[in-house]
C-alpha cells in the first residue's frame, strides 16, 4: 500500500523565518556575462500586492539541461520572497530550450512556484522570454486562448531586463498550471 | 466559529473532472492507478483547495481559472538538489543556536522523507519554522502579546540522511491566535518546507500534534477535505524517539509527490 502524500499547507504570514536564510535570487551574479534580469510584481484579486508571498523559480541552464546534468555550481534554481509592494526580482541565464517528451520543442522558459500566506497550495506557472518566432511555436502556448497567453510572456524592458507581474486572480489572472 | 465564507462555491470536493490525455506519466498513475493502493484515501482530495471556506486570506488569492494540465517533458521530472553543503552541524538543532537555552518543552521530531511509492528521498533539504513556546514568532509582523525568546529564533534546517530521515531538536510551540475570525486560535504546528525528486513535488505543509483540542475549529487544518488525509499531517507521539530524561519524541514522516492529480477547480 502507498503511503499517503502529505496535504500541502499555507506558508503562513511568517514564512521569512523559516524561508529567508536559503533565499537566493540570483542564480548567477547581477552583471556578469549574459546575466537576466527578471522582475515583477504579485498581485492579489483586487489588484493589491502580496507582500508576504515567495516566487520559487527552476529552469534549465542555457543550454536546456537540468540538474545534475548540468555543470555545478548550477542549480537552476531561485528563491524570492516578494516586499512590502509586492516586489520580486531574479538574476538568471537564458534557460536554452526543452522537449516534451512528444519530441515537440518548447520556447525557452522558467518554471515557477508561488507561495503565500491565503494560498493553502502553490500555484505553478511559466515564465517565456519574449521573441515571436520561437513563442508562437510553442505547444503549450498553443493550449491557451489568445487573451490569457501574454500572462506567461515576459515583457522586455530593455535588453536583459524583463518584467512580469503574477496576478493570482481577477481580471488578468495569470495561467496556472496542474501536473 | 464564524465561517465568514461558508457557503460559497468552489470548496473542497469540487473539483471537476480532468483530461487524462493531457497528464504526465507519473500524475497519469496518480489519478488513473488503484483508488485502494491508497487506503481508503481519495487522491483528489489530499491537497487543500486554492479557495478554502472560511479561511479569509484565500478569497483574493486563490485562481479562479481551471489548472491547465501540462504535457510531460524533462522539466516535470527535474527538480534542484539543494542537499549537500547547505546546513550547518547546529542547524537542526533550534535549541542550540544561541548562548542560553530557550524556554519549553524540549522536543524531539524524527521522520522520513519518502516518494508516493514509498522510497526514501536522500540528501534532499528541510526547512522547518515555527512559534516560540508562547505561540510568539520571532517576525516583526507578529504582534500577539506573547513574550519573545531571545534564545530561541523558531528556524532549522536539515538534509534528508541516506535512507530518507531527518531529525530535529526544538521546543513544543504554544498555540497562538490569529484575525480569520472571532476567537480564532491556530492549533500548536510546525512549518515544514520540503524539495522532493522533481520541483512540481515541491511541498510546505505543517506539522500538528496529536490529539490537539483546536483542530475542530481551525479552517487551515480543515482545508483538507478527507480526514485521513489530514491525519497525514499529524505527527504520532513516539516512545522510541522519546530520550530518557530529556525530550519526548514524534514521529512526521513525509510523503511527496505522491497521487496529486490535477485539481481542476470547477467552472465558474
Ligand atoms: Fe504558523
Amino acid at each position: 500500500m502507498s503511503p499517503i502524500p502529505t496535504p500541502s499547507q499555507t506558508v503562513g504570514p511568517f514564512l521569512a523565518i523559516g524561508l529567508v536564510p536559503l533565499a537566493n535570487a540570483d542564480l548567477v551574479a547581477p552583471g556578469s556575462d549574459g546575466a537576466l534580469w527578471i522582475e515583477g510584481r504579485l498581485l492579489d484579486g483586487a489588484g493589491a500586492p502580496v507582500p508576504d508571498g515567495m516566487l520559487e523559480i527552476f529552469q534549465a541552464d542555457p543550454l536546456g539541461r537540468f540538474p545534475p546534468h548540468t555543470e555545478a555550481p548550477w542549480s537552476g534554481f531561485g528563491r524570492c520572497l516578494t516586499d512590502a509592494e509586492g516586489r520580486f526580482c531574479f538574476t538568471t541565464l537564458a534557460p536554452g530550450p526543452v522537449r516534451l517528451d512528444s519530441g515537440e520543442l518548447q520556447a525557452p522558459h522558467i518554471e515557477v512556484l508561488v507561495f503565500a500566506r491565503g494560498m493553502l497550495r502553490p500555484a505553478r506557472t511559466r515564465w517565456y522570454l519574449p521573441g515571436e518566432a520561437e513563442l508562437a511555436l510553442d505547444p503549450v502556448l498553443a493550449r491557451i486562448d489568445e487573451g490569457r497567453r501574454a500572462s506567461l510572456v515576459a515583457f522586455a524592458r530593455a535588453p536583459a531586463r524583463l518584467v512580469i507581474d503574477v496576478h493570482l486572480q481577477g481580471e488578468h489572472e495569470t495561467v496556472f498550471f496542474g501536473y | 466559529m464564524d465561517h465568514d465564507e461558508a457557503g460559497r462555491p468552489g470548496g473542497a470536493g469540487a473539483r471537476g473532472a480532468t483530461d487524462r490525455a493531457d497528464l504526465a506519466p507519473g500524475a497519469a498513475r496518480h489519478l488513473l492507478g488503484d483508488k485502494t493502493a491508497l487506503g481508503e484515501v481519495d487522491p483528489r482530495t489530499i491537497d487543500p483547495p486554492y479557495d478554502a471556506p472560511g479561511y479569509r486570506s484565500s478569497t483574493r488569492r486563490s485562481p479562479r481559472h481551471p489548472l491547465l494540465v501540462l504535457p510531460p517533458s524533462v522539466a516535470e521530472r527535474a527538480g534542484p538538489l539543494l542537499g549537500e553543503g547547505r546546513v550547518g552541524p547546529l542547524d537542526h538543532d533550534l535549541t542550540r543556536q544561541h548562548p542560553g537555552e530557550p524556554i519549553g518543552e524540549r522536543i524531539v521530531v524524527e521522520g522520513r522523507l519518502s516518494d508516493g511509492d514509498g522510497r526514501p528521498i536522500a540528501g534532499q533539504l528541510i526547512e522547518l519554522w515555527q512559534a516560540n513556546a508562547a505561540g510568539r514568532y520571532a517576525h516583526h509582523v507578529d504582534d500577539h502579546r506573547a513574550p519573545l525568546d531571545p534564545n530561541f529564533s523558531g528556524t532549522g534546517r536539515c538534509v534528508t540522511g541516506p535512507d530518507g530521515r531527518y531529525r530535529f531538536v526544538t521546543i513544543r510551540p504554544g498555540e497562538y491566535p490569529w484575525g480569520n475570525h472571532h476567537n480564532a486560535w491556530r492549533p500548536a504546528h510546525l512549518h515544514f518546507s520540503v524539495f522532493g525528486r522533481a520541483f512540481v513535488d515541491r511541498l510546505v505543509t505543517q506539522m500538528y500534534f496529536p490529539g490537539d483540542p483546536l483542530f475542530a475549529y481551525d479552517p487551515i487544518f480543515n482545508s483538507v477535505n478527507d480526514p485521513i488525509a489530514r491525519q497525514a499531517m499529524v505527527a504520532a507521539f513516539d516512545l522510541r524517539l522519546t530520550e530518557p530524561a530529556f525530550a519526548l519524541g514524534y514521529r512526521f514522516d513525509i510523503v511527496v509527490g505522491g497521487p496529486r492529480p490535477t485539481p481542476l477547480e470547477d467552472e465558474r
